[in-house]
């Protein structure tokens, strides 16, 4: 447990000592949402509700898959090496899931700031919004985390990457989309109970698969 | 087992184009899709069970062997895969009026094949061969978990025009006719055991070949 927690704060501080990257990675979302602004040219505020939560979803989804990537690709070897003797996989496993999960969450959250501002913000049930939003994150978290894991060991391992993990994704990306069209036409909560429940129960899986199979891939 | 296959599919073809078959609406004698269709799915899944079957044995105890067998089976599992969705576009043109709907069902089985086709992506991007084995074994486990959702859970939350979902007559078992039934029970074991055969003979293949870079 106590591991656990200075794995963690080590992510942290390391984030926090390399602005460039964190940085580098607002300026994506940011040029994301700034694209889909100038694309469609959205002041006009033609853009349906469907289209809106198909542009979000995507950009989260790019930004995700850019940021959780580097959680094992282009850590240095020595530094790997050494967490390795240090901590167990099961604690890195998990501490790396709870960071990309935080790291997500904010992403998630400015990037709806940013369409807010930008293109709008359909949504009328913010309650069942911002728990789909968070699930989906702690979905996106748990299975990147391992595929990063996996792709950071091949060739051209960005590339992987995206391969490997958009298909993985879909199963998620299809409830929050769900989710978020429920929220955008303000139906009562009860109606995405189901969706919600789904979406846990899919994190849950992959939670578990990560947790079980990361070992074999910290192994080599 | 080659005889039984061939006995098997020769009696399903001749049958499945010959026998009566019951008249639905709109289904009417493309329900005989049933034959050739449906099984090309059960068996993707019974290969691809394999496949994780053998990826489970590789990261327990890492033989060359297991690994071998996980690929070949996902190998001829996307061939099924391949022709079910093929089988599946020929049947919806003549009764949905086009080669692609874009109905859920249609849409996952696409993405399951995206997501071993990335399998075999992954495969060809690792070097080392222990580190290719352990790690798409890996990667089997997990998607094979991402299949299970997009193949029996999501097609039914949404509504679907696929028979047996949303009311429409459907290909279930339960309400199938049983002059369907002698046909179609065949047709699946059939097509497992032409399955299972296809990759068995490919692993062999790739056994004697290791057999062969050893001596």
């Amino acid at each position: 447990m106590s591991n656990l927690l200075v794995l963690l704060r080590k992510e942290f501080t390391l984030e926090l000592r390399r602005k460039s990257v964190i940085s580098g990675i607002g300026l994506y979302l940011f040029s994301l949402v700034f694209i889909c602004y100038i694309t469609f040219n959205l002041r006009q505020n033609v853009i349906s509700p469907a289209t809106w939560s198909a542009l979000f979803w995507l950009v989260i989804l790019f930004s995700a898959v850019n940021t959780v990537a580097k959680s094992f690709i282009g850590e240095k070897p020595g530094a790997l090496v050494y967490l390795y003797m240090t901590a167990g996989a099961h604690e890195i496993i998990i501490s790396k899931i709870l960071y990309n999960f935080i790291l997500c969450l904010l992403l998630a959250l400015v990037g709806y700031g940013l369409f807010t501002i930008f293109v709008k913000n359909p949504v009328t049930d913010q309650t069942v919004f911002l728990t789909g939003l968070a699930l989906t994150c702690l979905g996106f978290a748990a299975s990147l985390s391992l595929i990063s894991g996996i792709a950071a060991k091949a060739r051209n391992s960005h590339v992987l990457m995206a391969v490997l993990s958009f298909p993985v994704l879909i199963g998620i990306l299809l409830m929050a989309i769900r989710i978020t069209k429920n929220a955008v036409d303000g139906l009562e909560a009860s109606a995405s109970q189901d969706e919600l429940l789904n979406l846990l129960a899919i994190n849950l899986i992959s939670g578990a698969l990560s947790y079980l199979l990361f070992p074999y891939i910290w192994r080599s | 087992m080659k005889v039984t296959v061939a006995v098997l599919l020769v009696y399903v073809h001749t049958a499945g184009l010959l026998f009566d078959v019951p008249r639905l609406n709109i289904l009417n004698e493309t329900i005989r899709a049933l034959y050739f269709h449906v099984p090309m799915w059960f068996g993707m899944f019974f290969l691809y069970s394999l496949s994780i079957y053998y990826a489970i044995r590789y990261l327990l105890n890492p033989l060359e062997e297991y690994d071998i067998r996980s690929v070949e089976f996902a190998h001829v599992g996307t061939a099924f895969g391949i022709l079910g969705l093929l089988t599946g576009m020929l049947w919806a043109r003549y009764t949905w009026g086009a080669f692609w709907h874009g109905d859920p069902k249609q849409t996952n089985s696409a993405i399951t094949l995206l997501i071993y086709l990335a399998y075999f992506v992954l495969r060809a991007s690792l070097e080392n061969q222990e580190q290719r084995a352990r790690l798409s074994a890996v990667y089997n486990v997990f998607a094979f978990a991402a299949m299970i959702p997009l193949i029996f859970i999501i097609p039914r939350l949404q509504s679907s025009m696929h028979p047996g979902s949303g009311g429409n007559p459907g290909f279930n078992i339960y309400d199938t006719d049983s002059s369907m039934l002698i046909v179609f029970y065949p047709a699946v074991i059939g097509w497992f055991l032409t399955g299972y055969w296809i990759a068995n003979l490919r692993i062999r293949v790739r056994k004697l070949r290791l057999i062969d870079i050893a001596s």
